[in-house]
């Protein structure tokens, strides 16, 4: 059976990860994300922009279970997610090649199929000849890239990221952004990305959702119709300036 | 295909970035390659300079006080180098002496880094075991240890093994509060991504906190490898009887008015101080040079 397209009707599929009416309060009474609603199916890539401290990291949180939801249900089709922090979390102490390996250490994949695999996956992200530095010598884009390959070891099947190029400069980020959208469409998996990058959010995305401040809520919901794979041009597309112009001002409307 | 290539591209133009500017650790590896007669010149002249006066204020010290005072506490440098190096008995002396000293320094240090270890990963893995130890630890490092040496000797003797117990008292606390501070740093990110993967209590300390901690465990050795050598030097001093180590040396000088041998014993005691504390810092470097922010340029 062939993997579904991305451009493909995905909402036949069962969804990767649903959000059904659900809430997150702390125990300190901050309501960061009140009844939200959507699913991300197998082949769509779901953007998600709002303003600072609007709960859209906490949405992952709840998604990977790091934090347990208070009100209606998050649920995964799989446990086997992937998840990309802003902060590349590289062990500083191990190569690439050994970060790259280390969730296959944690799932005591055997040692010459963890070597296999992490090969494959640095040659994914563009990283060979790479395999014996220190994170401490790598730039920012490339540390990205290494923490991109630890999870794609993994083929998870929903992978969710957490403004992972947010800290990098325009450039670094436009070509991870080219490379993302790549490995979508090599990989096939389900994305959640949360990004406060409305061009971001477009470029890469099937489907963009926006948050209201906190308490976060959906308040905009955007499909995009662009073809993949996307390239640099459709940036300056009237198209590309006309969706990112109606996503801003969901944004702003909801900031008030 | 573009797609392929622009990667690359941003690849090797970050690591011509991070070989050529900004981090500050690849600036002083470009630094050290360049290190010439010139820059080593520059690197030594100043605390020679410093050694060069002390000698000569020394000297210029040693005149003034005159001949009584020469002979009874202040003698030249030469005659100190000529009484406690030159003379093959007299200096064999202070190298058997040292040995001694080195032999109960080292076990303390050892004793002192397997339970500060012990105790830090303990402390790290439970709020109220931590709260239960830490003062106690604290009392251990505030307490003058000179208070406690006459008790330890009354107890356990006056041998080697109460000397060693010296040691450890003393070089403990460091190594137990850098070891608890390394293992406690991790980064909360760490953590989430061990969570993530089901990662169990040990896995977590065997793969993230303890090679973590090893940078900030080094620091407390170092510490403690030159607090060790004093802590040996101290009990030997105060016992007073046993093997004869530095400490019994330094008092044996002193009663018998042989100052430049007692110079000799302090120059001996500051270079096993020394040399202990290197070496920590040397192994330090090799284990954690490679990866940590403060060591060397890792290739």
């Amino acid at each position: 059976m062939n993997a579904p397209s991305p451009t493909a009707d995905v909402s036949a599929l069962d969804a990767a990860l649903t959000f059904d009416q659900a809430s997150m309060v702390f125990p300190d009474g901050t309501h960061a994300v009140d009844n939200v609603s959507f699913d991300v199916h197998p082949g769509e890539f779901v953007g998600v922009v709002g303003p600072s401290g609007c709960g859209k990291s906490t949405l992952l949180k709840m998604a990977s279970g790091l934090l347990t939801y208070t009100g209606g249900a998050v649920e995964l089709a799989d446990d086997n997610i992937g998840y990309v922090f802003q902060d590349a979390t590289l062990l500083p102490w191990r190569t690439v090649q050994k970060n790259v390996e280390l969730f296959m250490e944690l799932h005591d994949v055997p040692k010459d199929e963890r070597a296999v695999r992490a090969s494959e996956a640095i040659e994914l992200v563009s990283l060979s000849g790479f395999e014996k530095h220190h994170p401490k010598r790598l730039s920012g884009g490339m540390r990205m890239r290494v923490s991109l390959a630890r999870s794609l070891t993994m083929n998870p099947g929903l992978f969710l990221f957490d403004e992972p190029f947010g800290a990098l400069d325009e450039i670094t980020r436009e070509r991870l952004n080219d490379e993302l959208v790549r490995l979508f469409l090599r990989e096939n998996f389900a994305g959640l990305f949360i990004t406060h990058s409305i061009q971001e959010a477009v470029f890469l995305s099937t489907r963009v959702l926006v948050m209201s401040a906190r308490p976060g809520r959906i308040v905009g919901d955007f499909d995009v119709p662009f073809e993949y794979p996307r390239t640099e041009e459709i940036r300056y597309s009237p198209e590309f300036a006309e969706l990112s112009g109606r996503v801003s001002e969901a944004l702003r409307d909801g900031h008030e | 295909m573009t797609e392929t290539t622009v990667p690359i591209d941003e690849a090797s133009d970050a690591v011509t970035v991070a070989s050529t500017s900004a981090p500050p650790s690849a600036a002083r590896s470009a630094k050290s390659e360049s290190i010439g007669l010139k820059s080593f010149a520059s690197l030594l002249g100043p605390p020679v300079v410093v050694f060069v006066s002390f000698v000569g204020l020394w000297y210029a010290y040693s005149a003034w006080v005159g001949e009584t005072e020469r002979k009874i506490s202040s003698p030249y440098p030469h005659a100190v180098l000529q009484e406690a190096f030159f003379q093959w008995d007299q200096l064999s002396e202070l190298i058997a002496a040292t040995w001694v000293t080195t032999k109960v320094a080292t076990v303390g240090l050892i004793i002192a880094v397997i339970l500060g270890i012990l105790f830090a990963v303990l402390m790290s893995q439970a709020k109220w075991i931590e709260r239960s130890f830490y003062p106690y630890a604290v009392l251990l490092q505030t307490m003058p240890i000179l208070a406690l040496v006459p008790l330890i000797g009354l107890r356990w003797g006056f041998g080697f093994n109460s000397r060693v117990i010296v040691c450890v008292i003393i070089s403990l606390f460091p190594i137990i509060t850098n070891t608890l501070f390394g293992l406690k740093s991790t980064e909360r990110g760490h953590h989430d991504l061990f969570r993530l993967h089901g990662a169990g209590r040990l896995t977590r300390l065997k793969k993230l906190h303890f090679p973590g901690a090893l940078p900030a465990m080094f620091t407390g050795f170092q510490i403690s490898a030159g607090l060790s050598v004093i802590g040996a030097i101290v009990g030997d001093f105060f016992f007073g009887r046993g093997e004869k180590g530095l400490g019994i040396k330094i008092r044996d000088y002193t009663s018998f008015l042989e100052t430049e041998m007692l110079i000799g014993g302090i120059i001996f005691s500051a270079l096993l101080g020394i040399t202990m504390f290197q070496l920590f810092g040397v192994l330090g470097r090799l284990l954690t040079g490679s990866w940590h922010e403060s060591g060397g340029d890792g290739t």
